[in-house]
C-alpha cells in the first residue's frame, strides 16, 4: 500500500531529518511512527503526501511512484490531520469537514450528509455543532473535528501527526479508545505519529521506532516490547516492559488465529486423537457457522460418547482487541488456562493460551537475566 | 460606544461651523465661499481621495499577496522598507515633487496621494496575510488545495479585516493630505483653506478645514462599518465582538 524506499530528507540548512528509511505499510494497517522528539517522525509522515519534498529515495503508493502523481490530486486522496489541527477559523465545523469533498466536486447535499455522518462518528452531535465555529469549541472537540475533516472524502490513507497531543490525559485516553473503534469501522491505511510509547502500543498494528532520523526497529507492538532489537529500543520502551505489555498489548497479537477445532457431533475418540496429535489439552468447539460453543477438555474424555456430552460451556470469552491483562484476569477467574477469542457475533477468531502470554513475558525476563 | 458619542459630537460641531461660516456674508474684506463653491470643492476632494484610494488599494493588496508567496518572501523586506521610506517623506514634499515630474493638474495630485496612501494598506495587508497561523495554510496544502485556492479561500478572507483597517487608515490620512493637492493644480477643499491662509483669516481657513475633517470622520465611520461587516463571523467570535 505505502512503501518508503531508502527515503532521505536533508533540510536546506543541512539537518539530516530522515536517513535512508525503508518502510512498508500494508493495506488497512495502522503504522505508528514512534521516537523521541526531533527524531524525524513528522518529516517521515509529511514526505508521504509531499508536503515535504524528499532529498533521496522513492515513495510508492499502491505501487505508483508518488512523484508521478499530481501533488494536489495525491493529497486529496490522503487524509491529513496535523499536530496543530489547523482548522479554518472563518469556516464552520461543517464547512471545515467539507473542504476536501468540495475540492473533489461532490454535490452539496452529499457533502453535508457526509459531514453530519462524520461528526457523529467522532462522537459529536451534528445538529449542535455543524454551524459552530472552531473558536467556540474546546480543545478536545477541535481534535475530533480535525480527525473528521481528515476523513472528509473517505480517503483510503490517513496521515495523523500526534492527533491527540495537545489535550488533557483523560480526554486523550477517551479519544484513543474512540478512535480505535472508528478505525475498525473505517479500515484505512494509517500513519500515526506519536512520541508516547503507551499510545503507540495501544494504537499500532506495527510500530516504526525511529532515532536520529533512522529506523531502529519496525515491528509489532509485542515484538517491540518483548524482543527489543538493541539497547536503544530497550531503553525507549522502558524497564517495565512486562507490565506495559500486559496493559497495552492486544490479544490478537498473541492469539493463535487458526487453532485446531472440534465439532459438537464428533466422536470423543476422534477428538482425543486430534488433541494428541496437536499436543494440546483442550479444543475449542464450534458450530457449522464457526460460532464458539465451548471447550472439550482432555480430562473429561472418559465421560461421554460425543463431544456434545462432555462440552464445557461455562467459560468466558474475550475480543481480539482486549488487552492481555484483561485476558489474563478472565483466565484466572474462570480457572481455565485457554481463552476463546470471538468477534461481535460470537464467531471464533482464535484462542489465547496462558502459556503464550507466559512465553512472551519470559523472553523479557531472559533478556534481563542475560544483561 | 463612548468613542462614537465623541465622534458624533465633533462631527456636529464641524458641520455646524461650516454651515455658520458659509451663511456669513463677508469675513473682513473677503467674501466667504458660496454653498455651491463649497459643495463642488467637497465633491472634487472626495473624488480625488476615492480615486487615489482605489489605485493605492489595487497596487498595495496584490503587492502584499505577491511578497507573501513562499518563493518571493525575500522581496518582502525591501518592498516594505521602500513603502516605509515613502511614508517618512513629508507629504508636502511628495506632492511638491510631483509637479515638476508630471506637470500641474489632477494627475500629479492623485499620484502623490497614491504614493502616500499606499503604505498603510501595504503594511496591513502584509501583516494580515503573513500573520495567519502557518498550520492553517499547511492544513490547506495538505488537503490538496492549490496555491490559488489557498489565497482566495483562506488567506484573503482571514486577512480581509486587517486589510480593510489599512484602507480605512489610509483613507482618513489621505482626506487630510488631499488639502495640499491645490498646490500642484488639483482641486478640492484645499482651495478654500489656502485662500484663508493667504488672507490670514482663521474663519476662512475653517471654512475649508472643518468640512475636510468632517469628511475624514464620515469616511472613517463608513469604512469601519464595512470592515465589521466583512469580518468573517468565526473571527468576530474570537475577538469577542459578536
Ligand atoms: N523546516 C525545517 N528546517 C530545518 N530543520 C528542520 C525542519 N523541520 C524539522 N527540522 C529538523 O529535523 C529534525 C526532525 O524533525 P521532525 O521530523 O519534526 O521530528 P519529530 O516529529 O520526530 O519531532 C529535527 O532535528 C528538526 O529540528
Ligand atoms: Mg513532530
Amino acid at each position: 500500500m505505502i512503501r518508503l524506499d531508502q527515503v532521505t530528507k536533508i533540510y536546506p540548512d543541512g539537518t539530516e531529518a530522515v536517513n535512508e528509511v525503508s518502510l512498508e505499510v500494508g493495506e488497512g494497517e495502522l503504522c505508528v511512527l514512534l521516537g523521541p522528539s526531533g527524531c524525524g517522525k513528522t518529516t517521515t509522515m509529511k514526505v508521504i503526501n509531499r508536503i515535504i519534498p524528499i532529498t533521496k529515495g522513492k515513495i510508492y503508493i499502491d505501487g505508483t511512484d508518488t512523484t508521478k502523481i499530481d501533488e494536489d490530486e495525491l493529497r486529496r486522496n490522503i487524509g491529513y490531520a496535523i499536530q496543530e489541527i489547523g482548522l479554518f477559523p472563518h469556516m464552520t465545523v461543517g464547512q471545515n469537514i467539507q473542504v476536501v469533498p468540495a475540492l473533489k466536486g461532490w454535490p452539496k447535499d452529499k457533502r453535508s450528509e457526509r459531514a453530519e455522518e462524520l461528526l457523529e462518528l467522532v462522537g459529536m452531535n451534528s445538529a449542535e455543532f455543524m454551524n459552530k465555529y472552531p473558536s467556540e469549541l474546546s480543545g478536545g472537540q477541535r481534535q475530533r473535528v480535525g480527525v473528521a475533516r481528515a476523513l472528509g472524502a473517505d480517503p483510503p490513507i490517513l496521515l495523523m501527526d500526534e492527533p491527540f497531543g495537545a489535550i488533557d490525559p483523560i480526554t486523550r485516553v477517551r479519544l484513543q479508545d474512540e478512535f480505535l473503534k472508528i478505525e475498525q469501522e473505517i479500515k484505512k491505511t494509517i500513519i500515526f505519529v506519536t512520541h508516547d510509547i503507551y499510545e503507540a502500543i495501544k494504537m499500532g498494528d506495527k510500530i516504526a521506532l525511529m532515532n536520529e532520523g533512522r529506523l531502529v526497529q519496525y515491528d509489532t507492538p509485542s515484538n517491540l516490547l518483548f524482543k527489543p532489537k538493541n539497547e536503544f529500543v530497550e531503553q525507549f520502551v522502558g524497564a517495565d516492559r512486562a507490565l506495559k505489555g500486559l496493559q497495552l498489548i492486544r490479544v490478537k497479537e498473541l492469539m493463535t488465529g487458526t487453532p485446531p477445532l472440534a465439532k459438537a457431533d464428533e466422536r470423543v475418540v476422534t477428538v482425543q486423537a486430534r488433541m494428541e496429535r496437536e499436543g494440546v489439552d483442550c479444543l475449542a468447539v464450534v458450530d457449522n457457522e464457526g460460532k464458539f460453543l465451548g471447550w472439550v477438555d482432555r480430562v473429561n474424555v472418559g465421560k461421554g460418547e460425543t463431544v456434545r456430552d462432555i462440552i464445557n460451556r461455562s467459560v468466558a470469552t474475550a475480543t481480539a482487541n482486549a488487552v492481555l491483562s484483561e485476558a489474563l484476569s478472565l483466565m484466572l477467574s474462570s480457572g481455565f488456562k485457554t481463552l476463546a477469542i470471538v468477534d461481535g457475533i460470537n464467531k471464533l477468531e482464535g484462542v489465547l493460551s496462558f502459556d503464550a502470554i507466559q512465553l512472551a513475558l519470559s523472553e523479557v525476563a531472559q533478556r534481563r537475566g542475560s544483561e | 460606544m463612548r468613542r462614537q458619542v465623541v465622534l458624533i459630537t465633533i462631527l456636529a460641531i464641524l458641520i455646524g461651523l461650516t454651515v455658520w461660516i458659509t451663511s456669513l456674508d463677508k469675513i473682513g474684506i473677503y467674501d466667504v465661499f458660496s454653498w455651491s463653491d463649497l459643495l463642488s470643492d467637497a465633491r472634487a476632494h472626495l473624488k480625488m481621495v476615492l480615486i487615489a484610494e482605489v489605485i493605492a488599494t489595487s497596487i498595495a493588496v496584490p503587492l502584499a499577496i505577491l511578497v507573501t508567496r513562499p518563493g518571493l518572501k525575500r522581496l518582502a523586506t525591501p518592498v516594505i522598507f521602500g513603502a516605509n521610506v515613502g511614508q517618512t517623506l513629508p507629504s508636502l514634499a511628495v506632492i511638491a515633487i510631483m509637479a515638476p515630474l508630471l506637470g500641474f493638474g489632477l494627475q500629479s495630485a492623485i499620484v502623490a496621494l497614491c504614493i502616500y496612501g499606499l503604505l498603510p494598506i501595504l503594511r496591513n495587508s502584509y501583516a494580515g496575510i503573513n500573520n495567519i497561523e502557518p498550520a492553517i495554510i499547511e492544513a490547506g496544502r495538505g488537503m490538496g488545495m492549490t496555491i490559488g485556492q489557498i489565497a482566495r479561500k483562506i488567506e484573503l478572507p482571514l486577512a480581509l479585516p486587517v486589510i480593510m483597517a489599512g484602507i480605512r487608515i489610509s483613507t482618513v490620512i489621505t482626506v487630510g493630505t488631499a488639502e495640499l493637492a491645490v498646490l500642484v493644480g488639483g482641486k478640492g477643499l484645499g482651495r478654500i483653506t489656502f485662500t484663508g491662509v493667504l488672507a490670514r483669516q482663521p474663519l476662512l481657513i475653517l471654512q475649508g478645514a472643518a468640512p475636510t475633517a468632517a469628511m475624514a470622520i464620515i469616511l472613517g465611520f463608513i469604512l469601519e462599518r464595512i470592515e465589521k461587516w466583512m469580518t468573517p463571523r468565526g473571527l468576530q467570535l474570537k475577538a469577542g465582538i459578536s
